[in-house]
């Protein structure tokens, strides 16, 4: 159970967001040098993060020319869509774009549904049975069968070579569904007592109370579940033996890592990849998790930190 | 409340009753009582049996032939055999090696940087400059590892890429960056630190933030320099939290992460990049010997194990707080 409380942050950081005064006193010579150097370093920490994503940008609208000339740019020279244009007409790609979209959102959807309804029962301290299932639950976190014996159990369960593969063996996140837990846990009693009085069944109290108050929360897992689903490599490639199944990540994966084969060995009917087509599907397969993320961002350091209140 | 509520579904146990009988008939209230509950309960239960339990009891595979056509129960045990294969064969050393070393770097390397950043980011006075730079370099860990693999290739591209025709200016030969051995781990350190160094600092930006900040206010009165302030304030501070997460990064030393790794192997560099977590996918899912390959990832597990929980007593023996 310490597990929990110890790797996520607390509450205290929501007083980080404040403006922090202790740096008033910091008025001499080498202070304000320092806090020169500092805000430099820390802009060009910051660029660095995004710079070599803005140079596959650029180099996604650049001519095949100017990718293998210029070594380095942030605005083509001449701007053309041909890398788009050439992706989207690949049959293959369409295919595991729109594979991707579908399994995300029913794997999302799933997974949090899955995760809420357990994490809600086991916020009540007198269920029954509640200890034993968290020591289980906590067990999980610090061990696991591993790699083959999981991937029988789904061999067994007829799950190879279907997109259930991709979202159920990871449908409760441990982690996340204590999070959740804790965070149902510390709701204010009151508001489901007196749903309970108006004769709400439990599935229409969490449904009705408990999820409405704690959207924060679960907006911040479902964009982990989300980019956990749409991000995952390591599941289609150990359960998904058909091409035609494939998704995006595999994909990009077959795309960029093959510098001189043939249509056919890429299981792809795009021609053999130019520089700007690899530039094109990398962007295309980062764009959907970099529109979430500024929608989700002023959630998860805010869901993630209320959820941990101990509990 | 409770008691009301007991009495109702319980029928109504009368109150002179002796309380040692009347233990389980209470439990099975409650049973009654959050029956509605235990149902939601269900699906959570049945998946982590099938998903979570059901595996481990799977890896006794581990000390059996596993004959797909025998099942798991029906096929023979073997007793310790795979264990003896897997440490007496000559990929092992190798394999801990890299997997070590890779680990080190992590260690030594990456976590050290992510406090750094962390005490950098604390010391910004403008909030809007800090939660710019916050946002931005917190990107990367949403980035899949299959996109970051793809960055590394398009940046390093033999004679076109940005950085290898940098480096290749500073060395004066053109190199292939992504086939060198000599060049695996300095890559993946790269990758380790580009994507999730900023993400890490949001756990020591909560402890820095929990600081009390008379003890701040106390030192300057004293003297105290922005340095001393940070090695004797800032730093004791957050101690316990840098000693939770090197726990933590303790127990997962043996995992180098599966994707990372077996994306950026190839067949020039295998020396220096098959690791415990490849290894178990090339014996177990492209060799097909399952058995052999669970008794590699359980060893791995169980040391793990025994990591997280070694390291977690030696913190307590200090005198630290542990996390268990």
């Amino acid at each position: 159970m310490a597990t929990t409380e110890t790797v996520v942050p607390t509450p205290a950081l929501r007083r980080a967001s404040k403006p922090s005064t202790q740096h008033q006193r910091f008025n001499t010579r080498a202070g304000r040098a320092f806090d020169v150097v500092n805000v430099v370093l820390l802009v060009a920490v910051g660029l660095l993060a995004l710079l070599p994503f803005l140079y596959v940008l650029a180099g996604s609208f650049a001519t095949e020319l100017e990718i293998t000339t210029r070594p380095f740019f942030l605005w083509p020279r001449e701007f053309t869509t041909d890398s788009y244009a050439s992706i989207l007409s690949s049959e293959a790609f369409v295919r595991a774009f729109v594979t991707t979209i579908v399994v995300t959102l029913v794997g999302t959807l799933v997974q949090l549904a899955l995760t809420a309804l357990m994490a809600y029962p086991l916020s009540k301290v007198e269920l029954p049975g509640r200890r034993t299932i968290m020591t289980v639950v906590v067990f999980t976190m610090v061990f696991s069968a591993g790699m083959i014996p999981t991937f029988l159990v789904v061999k067994q369960l007829g799950l190879l070579d279907s997109y259930w593969a991709l979202i159920l063996p990871m449908a409760i996140n441990p982690f996340s569904l204590i999070i959740i837990k804790n965070f149902f846990q510390q709701l204010p009693q009151e508001l489901e007592e007196s749903a309970k009085i108006d004769g709400a069944h439990e599935l229409q109290i969490l449904r009705h109370v408990v999820v409405p108050l704690s959207k924060p929360v679960l907006a911040t897992f479902a964009l982990f579940y989300a980019v956990g689903i749409w991000n995952d490599y390591m599941s289609p490639l150990l359960y998904l033996n058909d091409q035609d199944m494939w998704t995006l990540q595999m994909f990009l994966r077959q795309v960029t890592a093959s510098a001189s084969m043939s249509a056919q060995d890429m299981g792809t009917d795009l021609p053999p990849p130019a520089q700007g087509i690899k530039f094109a599907v990398v962007i295309v397969a980062t764009i959907p998790v970099l529109l979430a993320y500024p929608f989700l961002q002023k959630h998860f350091a805010k869901g993630m930190l209320i959820g941990s209140v101990k509990g | 409340m409770t008691a009301v509520v007991d009495v109702e579904q319980a029928g109504a146990p009368a109150p002179a009753a002796p309380p040692a009988p009347r233990r389980p008939h209470r439990r099975w209230a409650r049973v009654v009582r959050f029956r509605w509950l235990l149902v939601m309960l269900l699906p959570g239960i049945a998946y982590f049996v099938l998903f979570r339990i059901w595996p481990m009891w799977g890896a006794q595979i581990a000390f059996k032939n596993y004959v797909p056509f025998l099942g798991i129960q029906g096929s023979e045990w073997v007793g310790w055999e795979h264990f003896a294969d897997f440490f007496s064969n000559p990929d092992f050393p190798r394999l801990l090696g890299n997997t070590l070393i890779l680990a080190a770097l992590s260690l030594f390397v990456a976590f050290p940087l992510t406090i750094v950043l962390a005490l950098l980011l604390n010391e910004v006075r403008l909030s809007v400059l800090k939660r710019t730079v916050q946002t931005l370099v917190y990107i990367p860990h949403f980035l899949s590892w299959t996109v970051v693999v793809s960055l590394t290739a398009l940046l390093f591209a033999i004679g076109t890429g940005p950085l290898s025709s940098f480096l290749d200016g500073l060395t004066g030969t053109e190199t292939n960056y992504l086939a060198d051995p000599d060049w695996f781990r300095p890559l993946i350190l790269l990758q380790t630190v580009w994507k999730s160094t900023g993400w890490g600092t949001i756990i020591f930006l909560a402890a820095l933030a929990s600081v009390d900040q008379e003890q701040y206010e106390a030192a300057v009165i004293d003297g105290a320099g922005r340095w001393q302030r940070t090695w004797h304030i800032t730093l004791p501070a957050i101690r316990p939290t840098i000693i939770v997460m090197l726990i933590l990064q303790t127990g997962e030393i043996l995992n180098t992460g599966f994707e990372q790794i077996y994306l950026m192997s190839n067949a020039l560099n295998r020396t220096v990049a098959d690791v415990f977590d490849t290894y178990v996918y090339f014996t177990g899912i492209q060799q097909g010997a399952y058995s052999y390959s669970t008794a590699v990832g359980l060893s791995k597990a169980i040391v793990g194990l025994v990591l997280i929980f070694g390291t977690n007593w030696l913190a307590k023996r200090f005198n630290q707080q542990g996390i268990f």
